[in-house]
């Protein structure tokens, strides 16, 4: 840090990372795959103004480390200055939010009790499940051990372990068939595999498979949707919490940038984005630029209130930091990204939400989506219903919803009062990043359907 | 101002052999192998005339598979080359190998030391950073000077890479590839008062950064987002509709586990093993993979197991003719590993490079010509693969890119989505419209194909 400031850097970080992973795999009734994998190495950032230089490198030697800045500096079109290599003295005293974790990784399950558990897992789906053709479970458990130190004095370490269980089944009978998965992941709780209970997963996953194998295809067409809780809440992390990230509103990709203070959704809608809830996939003693997580509001009763915001997004946006600076390793930058990102609860029940609607879909349960750089997103419709009279009907297969944010959030209308968060990955600008998604039921007064 | 210049990397193959024999000697451990990569990469981004992202990164990366006294495999993977880092992996290894599956154990490939085909990859020096960055503004400013309505470039990139590749085992198989890669990718936003904005782009790779075909990628990205700013909703219902060659290597790769003899062992694909030999698709329909094609840059020499990459016929006369396999799979149906396996406890085997086009004996309707066609859709570029293919299940719901085209008048689409099934399509191709095109994916002429569900303005 001083060779870079030295050098005419306006900002210099540093940030320091060892991983130590573990996957696993069983399928049927065998563990068929086990990955460990671990590594360290170093991300440096080099700011001019509001221009900035990144380097990752593996080598932290002395000599890799000083080439990686070197690097970062001529990218910047500065030179480095051979009269600065002394010591650095602007930090300030270490912020260890990890003081208290060290021992976490040694707390983790064995590999045996982990292979156990998912073998208990694969054999409860042959115990629930009918016509299952592949069962499957997986095992994640990623252990980091980050430090950041800044020239603007920040000095923090950070140890953040994420563990992720999964069971996926594949249904078929004779030219039907039907996927299903069921995920399930928390943060900072070295035991939470040993408390997962693979018996409620299975069940559920088991009961959506043998709804699911026989379904014909939806038709096609403009609905009233209801979304169910949970997952559901991909929908509004794609759609439109992408949408208010400060690097959006660098790139001039979102509709949103000049909107503060304006209503941008129904007034039934309150959104939050936090790094705080305990042991949910995306919270964070601290980002990854050092800053401990806020609670950012969103959307307060349909009305945009804030943006989430990094240290270059600050500085080129004008938007404060919320300690979203978020990247998946060494190798990325870090970016203004969410963490645990909700709708919040409503007044009603998910009962009201399906009574008030006479022909519509009921989305149970939300696959994957994109949103493409103009804003229109598309997600697939795992575990459909056609509601009817405001009662729930047949199983309906193929539904993808399509739309834009600007066009969906004011057709937002009614919310439940059962929110509830899942656990999920999110890739972009910086990585694949653990988040958590959520919402209560909500119902769209009309979206467009893709079908057959 | 500074030019950076970046270093390629080389990976000592002898050293990490001598290593790692010595290690696992250490432990018992008399057979194993290993897969190294190291590179070098620097990418520049850009925004309106200013530099938005500059990037550099030096990547190293190790997988060390062992085998137990018992015969059991296991795997560690490490970006720590130095020798605690081995040992730390090879270590690791032993310790997953108690978990390996006696019913699935990989050897080594029997093609490990067989000869690999010699590819025309000719090692390009990289460039200064900042000579990347100059080259990429003036390629975003050229791309704006356009069209009025094409305000930004949001997404664009120029990225050179460097990099190193090797593959050893304990029989003295010895592996090692290096190459130069570049790649240049511009995705512009148009914007008309009053109406939505609209995206399109086009990517270009080549050996070296100053290789890369700069203008042709503007042209491309111009026309493509250019074509799109004149849209209008299209009628919900069945359409005959024409792919055009990234769209369909696109859909085809995306269910190219019909072809992957992992996922038929697994119980996944759409085929079984007794599907080889069935009629998949209109006769004159083929499919081979080939990552050897001269048109695949940065084509791989052999696999993760070090067998070497091949031509394949996958689908010929549209009767499904052979699988991709890795050692493991191909020991169980009786064939030579074919050059398309990862490295792992569990091999995973995925496609290369796909040439999709006519059999030799027949090529279906001729003079197709879709500009002059009545009411059919033209499906420019596919979106969302990863969420809307159903690869186990055969389906599909892919947002798309496209035109109408009536009457001879071609008009870019608003919104909408193609649903299909992907064993309906391929008995559903009417034809090929002209050449074949190169793509990063594959090569691949127009196909159109009859009958698919469109969602649109429903």
């Amino acid at each position: 840090m001083a060779a870079g400031r030295a050098a005419g850097a306006t900002l210099v970080e540093v940030f320091l990372e060892s991983t130590d992973h573990i996957g696993l795999l069983a399928e049927q009734d065998r563990i068929t795959n086990v990955s460990p994998a671990f590594g360290k190495g170093a991300g440096i950032r080099v700011f001019r103004g509001e221009q900035d230089g990144f380097v990752s490198t593996n080598d932290l030697s002395d000599r890799g480390l000083i080439a990686a800045l070197e690097q970062a500096l001529g990218m910047l079109g500065l030179e480095p200055s051979s009269a600065a290599r002394g010591a650095f003295d602007g930090l300030c005293e270490l912020r260890d939010f990890g003081a208290t974790k060290n021992g976490w990784l040694a707390a983790c399950p064995s590999l045996g009790d982990a292979t156990s558990r998912l073998l208990e897992g694969t054999a409860l789906l042959d115990r629930h499940g009918q016509h299952l053709q592949a069962r499957r479970g997986s095992y994640a458990r990623d252990w980091q051990e980050v430090m950041v130190a800044a020239s603007d004095g920040t000095f923090a370490r950070d140890i953040r372990l994420h563990q992720s269980v999964g069971l996926n089944a594949l249904a078929a009978d004779g030219e039907h068939r039907a996927s299903q998965g069921r995920r399930y992941g928390s943060t900072d709780r070295p035991d939470d595999l040993l408390r997962w209970d693979a018996e409620a997963s299975a069940t559920d996953l088991c009961a959506s498979a043998k709804a699911m194998l026989h379904a014909d295809y939806v038709e096609a067409g403009s609905y009233p949707v209801v979304l169910a809780n949970r997952f559901g809440g991909v929908i509004f992390h794609e759609a439109c919490g992408h949408l208010l990230e400060t690097t959006q509103v660098e790139r001039g990709t979102t509709p949103f940038a000049d909107q503060v203070g304006s209503p941008i959704a129904h007034p039934a809608v309150t959104a939050v984005d936090e790094g705080l809830s305990n042991e949910a996939f995306g919270s964070l003693s601290m980002d990854d630029e050092g800053m401990e997580p806020k609670r950012t509001v969103l959307i307060e009763n349909g009305v945009l209130k804030r943006f989430l915001s990094d240290r270059a997004g600050e500085l080129r946006t004008g938007h404060a930091r919320t300690g979203s600076g978020r990247r998946q390793s060494h190798a990325f930058a870090a970016a203004s990204r969410m963490r645990n990102t909700f709708i919040a609860a409503g007044p009603h029940s998910p009962a009201d939400l399906i009574g008030s609607v006479e022909r519509g879909l009921y989305c149970k349960s939300m696959g994957g989506g994109s949103v493409g750089p103009t804003g229109q997103f598309n997600f697939a419709v795992e575990e459909g219903y056609l509601i009817e009279n405001g009662q729930l009907g047949r199983p309906v297969k193929g539904a993808t919803l399509i739309g834009e944010a600007k066009e969906v959030l004011p057709r937002i209308s009614m919310c439940a009062d059962d929110l509830e968060l899942a656990a999920g990955f999110c890739g972009s600008v910086s990585g694949s990043i653990f988040v958590t998604v959520g919402q209560p039921h909500i119902k769209v007064d009309s979206i467009t359907v893709g079908g057959r | 101002m500074t030019s950076v210049p970046t270093v390629a990397p080389v990976l000592d193959a002898g050293s990490l052999a001598s290593q790692l024999k010595e290690l696992a000697a250490g432990l018992g451990i008399e057979r194993w192998d290993l897969g190294a990569a190291c590179s070098t990469d620097t990418s520049v981004q850009v925004d309106r005339g200013e530099a938005k992202q500059l990037k550099g990164a030096q990547r190293s990366s190790i997988t060390v598979r062992v085998w137990n006294a018992a015969g059991l495999v296991g795997i560690t993977s490490t970006s720590d080359l130095s020798p605690a880092g081995l040992a730390r992996a090879l270590d690791g290894a032993h310790a997953a190998s108690a978990y390996g599956n006696a019913d699935d154990t990989p050897a080594f490939s029997p093609l490990a030391t067989a000869p690999l085909q010699t590819l025309d990859q000719p090692l390009q020096e990289p460039v200064g950073i900042l000579s990347l960055l100059a080259t990429l503004k003036q390629a975003e400013s050229e791309l704006l000077s356009r069209h009025e309505a094409i305000s930004t470039v949001p997404y664009n990139g120029l990225a050179q890479r460097a990099s190193d590749r090797i593959y050893l085992n304990s029989a003295g198989a010895c592996r090692q590839q290096r190459l130069s890669t570049a790649s240049l990718y511009l995705y512009a936003r148009a914007e008309q008062a009053g109406r939505k904005p609209r995206s399109s782009g086009a990517v270009r790779l080549a050996y070296g950064a100053s290789q890369l075909d700069l203008a042709g990628c503007i042209d491309e990205a111009a026309e493509r987002t250019i074509s799109h700013l004149d849209y209008a909703p299209i009628d919900t219902g069945y359409y005959t509709c024409v792919f055009s060659p990234e769209a369909f290597l696109d859909l085809i790769g995306a269910f190219s586990s019909v072809f992957n003899a992992r996922s038929v062992l697994d119980g996944v694909s759409l085929s079984s093993r007794e599907s080889l030999g069935e009629q998949l698709a209109v006769p004159f329909l083929s499919i081979h993979d080939n990552g050897l094609h001269p048109g695949n840059v940065g084509a791989a020499l052999f696999d993760g197991e070090g067998t070497p990459v091949q031509r394949l016929a996958l689908v010929d006369g549209g009767v499904l003719r052979h699988f991709m396999h890795s050692e493991a799979t191909a020991r169980v149906f009786g064939v030579a590993p074919t050059g398309h396996a990862g490295l792992g406890a569990k091999v995973s085997v995925g496609a290369n490079w796909l040439e999709i086009g006519p059999g030799s004996s027949s090529s279906g309707a001729t003079g197709l010509d879709r500009l002059k066609a009545d009411g059919v859709v033209w499906i420019d570029s596919l979106s969302a693969l990863h969420a809307g293919v159903k690869p186990s299940q055969g389906s599909f719901s892919l947002p798309f890119d496209g035109w109408l085209i009536r009457v001879g008048e071609t008009r870019s689409i608003e919104a909408a989505t193609v649903a299909g099934d992907i064993r309906s399509v391929l008995t559903s191709v009417l034809g090929f419209e002209g050449p074949a095109k190169i793509t990063p994916a594959g090569l691949c002429p127009h196909v159109w194909v009859e009958g698919l569900s469109i969602t649109g303005d429903a």
